[in-house]
């Protein structure tokens, strides 16, 4: 954390920020400050440099096109990377998450190289869409409570030997390869498919973050009334058949 | 009667029948209008029913993600000055309740007809139209429908070869690829409050610039086209430069923009601005959008916002606070059923309203608001939101299937 404000950075809005995982910064910059901390949140279009002093990126779900664009564009930068060697916390979504993986298929139908920060790859998916409510398991090392979601996708990921599953699915499809799991992560990059917004149905991961970023391990308590009743809600809903 | 005058086959007469038949047992069995039953009915007798009633009439299709339906109804209104028209005015924009539409007109010379966005350039090809008038583009129900920009790329496609003058946005970039294939467009300055479609070059990809209401591509050179109409605050600027007054009892920036638009159209068959517009002025509410009504002795206007680019123009046009607010949302089938697309919304431009959240999705509405940090109450119905109201007309702002339970609810 520098200046004593916490930095946020939200990644390529203009080509990644199509269903609504806008949200997640939202969440994390409200429940940062309802803790008393200063947020300074920076929003980096794809023609400008991505700041590497960042505490938490986020990057969200797009469209096929822009995903590919996102990807050179994030290569030739540079700087998530660099960010990431400096010990930022990043969370990604859904064309995000593929994007932060060693590779993914892109609009063209070809392989596209990621930028490595997870041990996964993405390929298309030989069935449906992925598309619905999602219900989950965290993995219990991070202690957290279950994981609410809308997953809307047709890429499916595999993780590989350093990646480990960031949850496992009660109900729907999650990364898709048939193993259960869903998202990845490792010590401080999380990738998921749950859009939702995933943080507005799943506030204890936007504490997680600023936990991590701040090196601490608990927060003042924040008014979760509503979140709560939205969670409770949604998670009857991925239980029962649509 | 414009163009061929051939009289209908006797399978078409029979079709048309049949389907106004099938329509009347529905709307008997208190099913809604019973035009998409009795559309597909026909067009299960008669699949090429579509071209061969269009073949009668000058068509004019309309499509955008926003607008489509008022929009069709300002340029029948306006087109009624030089003869008469049939028109898909409740909104049954799929190809049956195109058909069931036209099958009800066969006296008309005109048909203005709303299409469905994914059934564009497929209707297009079917009644070969004289105009099609393209509005605006942006994300919508993203679970089920084709991305935006591919959408665009689809309308491109379906419309290179198109005879049909088309009259398309000049401030959506996204309308700008699609109509830009063909050989026959006039451009309309109507604006786009909603941007974030469009960052990004649909030719290219490449960054879009946005210096003002200008708009280009630095990489590629795809840029605004000049428009020869306009939109500019209270008037319609046309090709002579001649600015008319829009006056209308629709409220807000975008239905100024679809005049514009609708005025475009009309010239085009021959009606002058001046007389568009004054018939334009006559709608007050189409499909029940925009009505004022009153329930529980209070005064509530009826607003339909479906998507984040619908929710921005709404806002713009409500009553400034302490006008009490009645948001709801449902994530039906017909809304798309994931909620997300709330997090694209700035609700912050409702601070000082009194809030009330009702729908299906009441909750993530409140998490939503809370996180913007607005004041709001939660309410089982729109009677109890009604209730809690402090004085004032109510403005109601609700997606589709929501602004549905509603108009039931408030008997509209």
């Amino acid at each position: 954390m520098s200046d004593n404000s916490l930095r946020l950075v939200w990644i390529y809005p203009d080509l990644l920020s199509t269903y609504g995982d806008q949200g997640n910064a939202l969440v994390v910059e409200r429940r940062a400050r309802q803790r008393g901390l200063d947020v300074q949140r920076v929003d980096v279009r794809s023609d400008q440099q991505i700041p590497t002093s960042g505490d938490i990126y986020l990057i969200g779900g797009g469209e096929d096109r822009p995903q590919r664009l996102a990807a050179e564009r994030l290569r030739r930068d540079g700087g998530l990377n660099r960010a990431v060697s400096n010990g930022a916390i990043v969370f990604s979504v859904c064309a995000g998450y593929q994007i932060l993986g060693r590779e993914f298929i892109n609009d063209l139908g070809e392989r596209e190289e990621g930028l490595g920060l997870l041990d996964v790859v993405s390929t298309r998916g030989e069935g449906g869409r992925c598309v619905g409510d999602v219900l989950g398991d965290i993995d219990p090392q991070l202690g957290l409570p279950p994981l609410t979601g809308f997953e809307n996708h047709q890429g499916v990921t595999h993780l590989g030997q350093t990646a480990r599953p960031f949850a496992k699915v009660r109900f729907g499809n999650g990364n898709g390869v048939g193993d259960g799991y869903e998202g990845a992560w490792n010590d401080t990059v999380f990738g998921t498919y749950m859009h939702g917004p995933v943080m507005a149905r799943n506030p204890h991961i936007a504490d997680l973050l600023i936990k991590l970023a701040l090196d601490v391990n608990a927060l003042p308590p924040a008014d979760d009334r509503w979140y709560e009743a939205l969670r409770q809600e949604r998670i009857a809903a991925a239980t029962q058949p649509a | 009667m414009a163009g061929n005058t051939e009289p209908l086959s006797p399978r078409a007469k029979l079709a048309v029948t049949a389907g106004k038949a099938a329509a009347a047992v529905s709307r008997a069995a208190g099913r809604g209008s019973g035009s998409v039953i009795g559309g597909r009915v026909a067009l299960k007798l008669d699949p090429d029913l579509l071209a061969r009633l269009a073949r009668h009439l000058d068509v004019i299709l309309v499509s955008a993600t926003n607008g489509k339906t008022t929009t069709t109804r300002l340029i029948a209104e306006a087109l009624r000055a030089a003869g008469p028209v049939v028109s898909n005015a409740l909104g049954a924009n799929m190809p049956a309740g195109i058909t069931s539409a036209l099958a009800g007109g066969s006296d008309a010379r005109y048909g203005v007809i709303e299409v469905d966005e994914k059934y564009l350039a497929g209707v297009a090809r079917d009644v070969t139209p004289k105009a099609i008038a393209l509005l605006n583009l942006s994300r919508d129900q993203l679970d089920r429908a084709a991305e935006t920009r591919m959408l665009a790329e689809h309308w491109r496609e379906g419309l290179a070869g198109s005879k049909a003058l088309i009259i398309a946005n000049a401030d959506d970039p996204l309308i700008v690829w699609a109509a830009s294939s063909s050989a026959n467009v006039v451009w309309v300055a109507a604006g786009q409050e909603w941007k974030d479609d469009a960052w990004s070059c649909p030719s290219c990809g490449g960054v879009m610039q946005r210096p003002g209401d200008d708009w280009f591509c630095g990489e590629c050179g795809f840029r605004r086209p000049t428009p020869s109409w306009a939109l500019s605050g209270d008037h319609v600027l046309d090709p002579h430069g001649s600015a008319w007054p829009i006056r209308l009892q629709l409220p807000g920036r975008a239905n100024k923009a679809n005049a514009t638009t609708s005025a475009a159209v009309a010239a085009a068959f021959g009606v002058p601005p001046q007389v568009a517009l004054e018939r334009m002025y006559a709608v007050q509410a189409v499909a029940g959008r925009y009505d004022v009504v009153t329930f529980m002795e209070r005064e509530l206007r009826l607003l339909l916002a479906k998507n984040p680019a619908g929710w921005l123009e709404t806002f713009s046009l409500i009553d400034p606070p302490p006008t009490p607010v009645i948001l709801s949302v449902n994530a039906r089938g017909a809304d798309g059923t994931d909620t997300s697309w709330l997090w694209d919304v700035d609700y912050t431009r409702l601070a000082g309203h009194p809030i009330f959240v009702i729908g299906d999705r009441k909750l993530d509405l409140a998490v939503r608001l809370e996180v913007a940090g607005l004041d709001f109450h939660v309410c089982e119905n729109v009677d109890e939101a009604v209730r809690m109201a402090p004085p004032g007309r109510i403005e109601v702002i609700a997606n589709y299937t929501a602004f549905q339970d509603l108009r039931r609810r408030v008997g509209n």
